[in-house]
């Protein structure tokens, strides 16, 4: 009786909605792909390019060859090095956090203020967080410098903040909250159903951990870390910041090769030196989907 | 059915619990007897405290005062884990990272039942409820209704004492929900285990039960078989809670009720004299075809017929109420949608609504 039921109205319509659905549909996501194709594929192509032309200007796997030297290899071990130690204590405190908010009131306080605290600072970084710490524990640093007048020396054993365990500290800084933020959907997902049907059949909290918990945050918990571990691995701008040598770790090889002090730039190592950086990534953000995916189904 | 009972059911008792949340009475002195195998449901609106009872029976909550026992063993202080109770939760409460076979065998894996036997025992439990063929699907990959039953499966191949049901019909959708409500009936009597069940539809606790516990406000209102609750309501509230019923204006006086020239006995004589409203059943409220009829108290126009199966409810605008009337189908035929009638009203003891009483006393 409505306009469903009239034929004529929906004669009338369907040129424009009907049997071409697809393109306008699709319409929607373009801009997306623009987004993607700029800022992502472009990118990619241009070091996958870069990477093949020889510093002769011909196209060969020289390059790959140039960076398989034991300094470059380092930079690439110390970033993957601090990306793995930042992730994984950055992931167990995060999913500690995570847990401590998950487990109180949704609606609460705690949950409200820590959440938008974790969104905040998750996405500090760079020249300002560098110079936040080194303002702080920095060996011109208030908390050093008032710690020192008390007698109290922060780096008996040399100052080690300049260096990388101090870059692994300040990323922790951003880690941590990310966690919060990308764990907590996971643990949301636990229902609270499953700890009392693990006691009505029998079982205590350890059997609960160990059998339902445990296995059911599994997934989502190295997931997460993954992702730490790519953040972290991509991270530039802080650790530039803080190491005054360069090349230290993999992001700073690649700007060292592109700017180097002797005048003798290497573009063609550098995009080399990214593109492994890129493959690292790719893989990383791989296993992570694929473990996203295998817990959504779990944990709706 | 007798020799089904003594396999698994024991009696369960429930002496005076409460239970106090932060000042709020959730449960307030819950007395209640089960007999071996005897499948009682607790009915009542939401809030009522039927889940806070079944907690307290499976032990996932603390009682504030009273006792549970299990064939005359006080467990009132036992953990969950040790209470050997079976749980049936409203929904998703399979774990979902195991099979249906590994979620059936869970409890026995708690107790120690090697592999080859808990797994030989959890399909013994999935062809009880009807799921031979599933017992490799995960929870995502089972209906509603399937995964229900093999939460059932779940509670009951660790042979507990009790099976405790909280409203585990109610996320699904009505055809579902009530050839699953058999189905529960039927794994229960075969199994012979006493059971708790809870809900807030009268009709699936009229349905499944061998006694129905009508809960108000943490107390027991009524406490009887089906038949009983919904013929002989003892209380205003239950008789408006289980099943429909008519809220007619009417004068007491001495130990009846007049409702619109028509005399009723009431439930309870002692009602004081004064206007009232008694709650008549649309079953005891009869139609005749009253073509000719120009007014009187009890004669309106039929304004729907609603067709319930075997029996219909038709709905009568009597100008200043409207009242439901409960029939046979073929006698409803009589009175279409429009056409003029006549009530009577069948002279079966009423109770008078609560907020009046209350009203007429203070
Ligand atoms: N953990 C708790 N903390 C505080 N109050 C609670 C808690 N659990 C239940 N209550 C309160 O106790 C009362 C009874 O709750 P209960 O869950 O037993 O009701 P119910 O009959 O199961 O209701 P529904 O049909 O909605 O499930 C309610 O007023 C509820 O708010
Ligand atoms: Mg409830």
């Amino acid at each position: 009786m409505t306009a469903a039921g009239n034929p004529a109205f929906n004669a009338a319509a369907r040129p424009l909605g009907g049997g071409r659905r697809l393109p306008l549909t699709w319409l929607g996501v373009v801009p997306f792909f623009i987004y993607v194709g700029i800022f992502l594929l472009l990118p990619t192509a241009i070091i996958l390019a870069g990477s093949l032309i020889g510093p002769d200007g011909s196209i060969s796997l020289s390059n790959f060859e140039g960076i398989n030297k034991p300094y470059m290899y380092k930079s690439f071990t110390n970033s993957i090095e601090i990306s793995t130690i930042s992730a994984v204590l950055g992931a167990i405190f995060g999913a500690l956090l995570a847990y401590a908010v998950a487990t109180g009131d949704p609606k609460g306080f705690l949950r409200r203020s820590v959440m938008s605290a974790a969104g905040v600072v998750a996405q500090f970084g760079g020249v300002t967080l560098t110079f936040a710490f080194v303002a702080t524990i920095g060996t011109e640093g208030f908390v050093y410098l008032w710690l020192q007048q008390h007698g109290i020396e922060m780096y008996p054993n040399g100052v080690w903040f300049f260096d990388l365990p101090g870059l692994t500290l300040i990323y922790l800084y951003f880690q941590i909250p990310l966690m919060v933020l990308v764990f907590i959907p996971a643990l949301d997902g636990i229902r609270p159903q499953w700890r009392e049907a693990t006691e009505s059949l029998g079982g205590n909290a350890w059997h609960y951990w160990r059998y339902v918990a445990g296995p059911l945050l599994f997934p989502s918990f190295l997931g997460c870390t993954l992702l730490l571990f790519a953040n972290a691995f991509s991270a530039y701008a802080t650790a530039a910041a803080l190491l005054t040598q360069g090349g230290v770790i993999a992001p700073l090889q690649v700007q060292a090769l592109l700017t180097s002090e002797t005048g003798s730039s290497a573009p063609g190592l550098a995009k080399a030196l990214a593109l492994a950086m890129v493959a690292v990534v790719l893989v990383v953000m791989s296993l992570y989907a694929l473990l996203q995916r295998r817990t959504s189904q779990w944990l709706r | 059915m007798s020799t089904n009972g003594s396999k698994l059911g024991v009696e369960v008792r429930l002496e005076q619990l409460r239970r106090v949340f932060a000042g709020v009475v959730a449960l307030d002195e819950l007395s209640l007897t089960l007999a071996p195998g005897e499948l009682v449901a607790l009915l009542g609106p939401s809030g009522c405290g039927k889940t806070t009872a079944l907690r307290l029976v499976a032990g996932l909550d603390e009682v504030t005062s009273g006792k549970v026992l299990f064939g005359g063993t006080d467990v009132t202080t036992l953990g969950a884990n040790k209470r050997d109770v079976g749980m049936v939760f409203q929904a998703y409460s399979l774990f979902p990272h195991m099979t249906a076979r590994q979620n059936v065998a869970f409890g026995l894996q708690m107790r120690h039942v090697d592999e080859q036997a808990r797994n030989r025992r959890s399909d013994e439990m999935l062809e009880l409820v009807g799921l031979s063929g599933y017992a490799d699907r995960f929870a995502h990959q089972l209906s509603g209704g399937q995964q229900q039953r093999v939460a059932l499966a779940r509670a009951l191949a660790i042979q507990p004492k009790v099976l405790l049901l909280d409203e585990p019909l109610s996320a699904l959708d009505a055809k579902v929900r009530g050839r699953l409500r058999d189905e529960i009936r039927r794994v229960q009597l075969e199994v012979g285990i006493t059971t708790l069940f809870v809900t807030h539809d009268q009709e699936e606790a009229l349905a499944i039960a061998d006694r129905v516990g009508v809960m108000n406000k943490g107390r027991l209102e009524q406490l009887g078989p089906p038949t009983t609750i919904y013929s002989r309501p003892a209380t205003p509230f239950v008789a408006e809670f289980v099943g429909l019923t008519n809220r007619m204006e009417g004068e007491v006086k001495g130990g009846e009720v007049i409702v619109r020239g028509t005399r009723l006995p009431l439930v309870r004589p002692d009602t004081p004299d004064g206007t009232a409203v008694a709650l008549v059943r649309p079953e005891a409220v009869s139609l005749a075809s009253d073509g000719d009829a120009g007014g009187g108290p009890l004669v309106g126009t039929v304004i729907a017929v609603a067709f319930l199966g075997a029996t219909s409810r038709v709905t009568v605008d009597l100008g200043d109420m409207i009242v439901l009337a409960q029939m046979p189908t073929s006698q409803a035929a009589a009175t279409p949608a429009g056409s003029r009638v006549s009530l009577t009203l069948r002279p079966d003891p009423v109770l008078i609504a609560r907020d009046e009483t209350a009203a007429a006393e203070a």
